[in-house]
């Protein structure tokens, strides 16, 4: 198993230079470093020597991908795409367009993103896995029925509204929690009270769906029949049967989010002015930082593919069967 | 009258000419007929069609553009156009749409959201709520709006049901000519659900749509049914034009992402070896970037190229409208990865098949394989991805709007109006209006989407029945 994770880790390293190289050419080929800067200062009254200026601040003035002027080593080294696009790789992430260091600022903003993200994961997914287990036990039920249409309904409501009506029956009418904000400590709690619950309701209509239909493939199978016949009851088939056996496909798609979670996410965090990455990233783009978002791209894929390799190994770890090599 | 071609309306043309030749195709052949007649054949799927089929003939009207002659030729004789471009839809809608207030109005409001100064004839001022310039400007009274309302409620309903009968008679002669029966056969078929169509829901819900349709006409055009924007205009206005933004994201993303995830996955499927590593590498890498993230990261880039050239875009509404095309683009590069590795699975599958087998050994081309064996028997996932992908597309695009990375700021969409009305939503007494109308009408067609995408799995994919 340690010879398929590091063959696995590997293979991560082209998927990662073909990212760096796909930011690189979205960020400095199709727009020159002068585009931004004649963005970032304003297009009309701005001389040649202010986007100089700018360019040289933030090295943005050397070569893309090779300098003649230098020597030795210092040809390859002295570009903007070795500067910008390699130190990615060993997460020096250098600093926003403003000025601000990145690694520093990620470093202190993920765990608000965390202290959002991780009580969503972990209730949403104790919730939406207790409900869909419900309406596999009533399968074909009125109950059952009832239970897929509310789920529908759920999943066609805008994330959006879910939010906007949250803030509005819970803060601004029954001034339960404040609307937005964030604090240290423990004090965090009555901030994440209702972005946490708003973020569990949203999931539950897809994430219900999603799982019922695992369970439901696995009802139907032959192992389920024998351990009917065997005189098992209905609640011990589900409990020690059917969840067992559904947690391979349950796994591959809870698994890939877990190391993202740090992430956080674009819209709570914006609406609720929680301080993490989310709104982090979105600050980004409403100030247009390439920088920024050219790290949390990088940051993402990396957490991602991070989450690939947890999802092999994970399966390992609920069914024996499963060897990696 | 001079017709403007906006790049997104050449490809709803060519998506509608696509599937206006599907059509043709299949109307003699059974076996592609028959799984659409299941999709109708389920009570939901049949609702949800009819609520689609609105949609899109609202979304249609508003993607023929024109621009408006403005009646006196200029020295040289030449008729001069207006620089407005305009859709059939807005031509339409004319009346709702030119009547512009100057602030915001609650929903049928005569007056004004709040108290401005108002200087009277005699030259004194008084603080009140200022009399709407178009919403109930018919009314001497306006103390009897309400009664005034029903009344174009009523008539609405009589004009609708007038229609929606005279519509279903000629439908029970057609059929009962085609069918060979009576037409109080027919009719009493119909009402009884016997036939082998749904045709009583189909026609229930025709009648509904069709009241909606008449009742809210008519109240739009005296008031202002969904009240108005900051700037006073129409917010039903808005909403309905709305439609076509989210329609078209919801279809062209797919439409432009189609022809490569079919192509690069039958194709790694089908050869493996090196064309298979390299296919793979490269959803591997696109799907490894979280997607909020790569459209951000190309939205911004786009947003940098238009400011540095705005001579590139004609008119504003040319501008919203790359924009939108480009929004597509970069959806379909992010969503199509998914389906690349669904289709590269089932080639592999067909591949190892007798009848492919057979077809290689009797010397039949690569080329012709794929097209004649592969091709039509992955038809079922990629049709089924297409209508799972819609309503999340539609969904995705509030989100990204909100996020400043969707469509133009100045182009008429749900994700826009919600994103300026959430900055009232701290004004005492609260702008509701503008989020509500937003949200029902994306509620609605998304609702008909996953209910239309359920139908077309099932009809398509029975083994997923259950699931």
């Amino acid at each position: 198993m340690i010879a398929y994770i590091i063959r696995r880790i590997l293979y991560v390293i082209p998927i990662l230079i073909g990212v760096n190289v796909l930011t690189f050419m979205l960020f400095f080929v199709v727009n020159t470093p002068d585009d931004m800067a004649r963005m970032r200062l304003g297009m009309k009254h701005v001389t040649p020597e202010a986007i100089e200026k700018w360019k040289h601040e933030r090295g943005y003035d050397k070569p893309l991908l090779f300098s003649s002027k230098e020597a030795g080593m210092r040809k390859v080294t002295n570009t903007i795409f070795f500067e910008k696009s390699v130190g990615l790789f060993v997460f020096k992430f250098g600093r926003s367009d403003e000025g601000r260091d990145i690694a520093h600022d990620i470093s202190q903003r993920m765990w608000p993103s965390l202290a959002i993200a991780l009580p969503v994961f972990l209730v949403g997914l104790l919730t939406n896995i207790t409900l869909s287990m419900l309406l596999a036990f009533f399968r074909g039920t009125y109950i059952d029925i009832s239970g897929v249409v509310t789920g529908v309904v759920l999943m066609s409501i805008s994330s959006l509204f879910y939010i906007i009506s949250g803030q509005y029956l819970i803060s601004k009418l029954w001034h339960l929690v404040p609307i937005s904000g964030y604090d240290t400590g423990v004090d965090a709690a009555k901030f994440l009270v209702l972005p946490v619950i708003i973020g569990v309701i949203g999931g539950i209509g897809s994430g219900t769906r999603w799982y019922r239909a695992i369970f439901l493939e696995e009802i139907n199978k032959d192992y389920v029949r024998t351990a009917r016949a065997k005189g098992l009851s209905e609640l011990r088939v589900l409990f020690r049967h059917v969840l067992k056996n559904a947690m391979i496909p349950i796994l591959t798609g809870v698994v890939v989010v877990i190391p993202l979670l740090f992430m956080g996410s674009l819209i709570t965090e914006s609406f609720f002015g929680i301080p993490g990455l989310g709104s982090y990233t979105i600050d980004a783009i409403q100030k247009q930082d390439f920088a920024i978002v050219r790290a949390m791209v990088f940051l993402g894929t990396v957490l991602y593919i991070i989450g690939l390799i947890l999802t092999d190994i994970s399966y390992t770890l609920v069914d024996p069967r499963i060897r990696l090599e | 009258m001079q017709p403007v071609f906006l790049w997104t309306d050449l490809l709803v043309y060519v998506l509608c000419i696509s599937v206006f030749s599907f059509v043709w195709r299949a109307r003699k052949r059974e076996y592609l007929l028959a799984p659409w007649k299941r999709v109708i054949r389920s009570r939901l799927g049949a609702m949800a069609s009819i609520i689609l089929l609105a949609y899109v003939s609202v979304g249609l009207m508003d993607s023929v553009h024109f621009k408006l002659s403005l009646g006196t030729p200029d020295k040289n004789g030449e008729t001069v156009y207006s620089s407005e471009v305009i859709s059939l839809f807005d031509w339409l809608a004319d009346p709702i749409r030119l009547a512009q207030e100057k602030t915001y109005s609650a929903p049928f409001a005569t007056h004004l959201y709040s108290k401005e100064t108002i200087e009277l004839p005699d030259g004194s001022q008084v603080r009140a709520y200022q009399r709407l310039e178009y919403g109930g400007a018919h009314l001497e009274d306006t103390e009897k709006r309400w009664d005034d309302v029903f009344q174009i409620i009523l008539k609405g309903f009589y004009k609708g049901t007038l229609i929606w009968a005279l519509f279903c008679f000629l439908i029970i002669i057609a059929l009962s000519a085609r069918w060979k029966k009576s037409v109080t056969q027919t009719f009493s078929g119909i009402v009884r659900g016997s036939e082998d169509l749904p045709w009583r829901t189909l026609l229930f819900t025709f009648g509904v749509i069709v009241l909606l349709v008449t009742i809210t006409t008519s109240l739009g055009v005296k008031y202002h049914l969904l009240g108005t924007d900051k700037v006073g205009q129409d917010v039903f206005y808005q909403t309905i034009k709305s439609i076509r933004t989210g329609l078209v994201i919801g279809t062209l993303t797919t439409l432009i992402m189609l022809p490569f995830a079919v192509m690069l996955g039958i194709m790694a499927g089908y050869f493996r070896g090196w064309v298979d590593d390299v296919i793979q590498y490269l959803y591997t890498t696109l799907s490894s970037i979280p997607g909020v993230l790569l459209i951000t990261a190309a939205i911004l880039i786009l947003q940098v190229y238009m400011s540095n050239n705005p001579d590139a875009f004609g008119s504003l509404t040319e501008r919203a409208d790359i924009r939108l095309l480009f929004l597509c683009i970069i959806l379909g590069i992010t969503s199509w990865t998914g389906l690349c590795r669904l289709l590269r699975a089932e080639t592999l599958k067909l591949r190892g098949l007798d009848y492919v087998q057979a077809a290689t050994a009797f010397g039949v081309g690569n080329f012709v394989v794929i097209t004649r064996h592969i091709l039509p028997n992955v038809m079922h996932i990629v049709l089924i991805s297409v209508v799972l992908d819609f309503s999340g597309l539609v969904l995705a695009e509030a989100v990204l709007s909100y996020v400043g990375v969707g469509v133009d700021p100045s182009m008429i969409s749900w994700g826009n109006m919600i994103n300026s009305a959430r900055l009232e939503m701290a004004r005492e007494p609260m702008v509701w209006w503008t989020l509500v109308a937003a949200f029902v009408f994306m509620f609605v067609l998304v609702l008909a989407a996953n209910l239309f995408a359920d139908a077309v799995r099932d009809a398509f994919d029975p083994r997923l029945k259950n699931a």
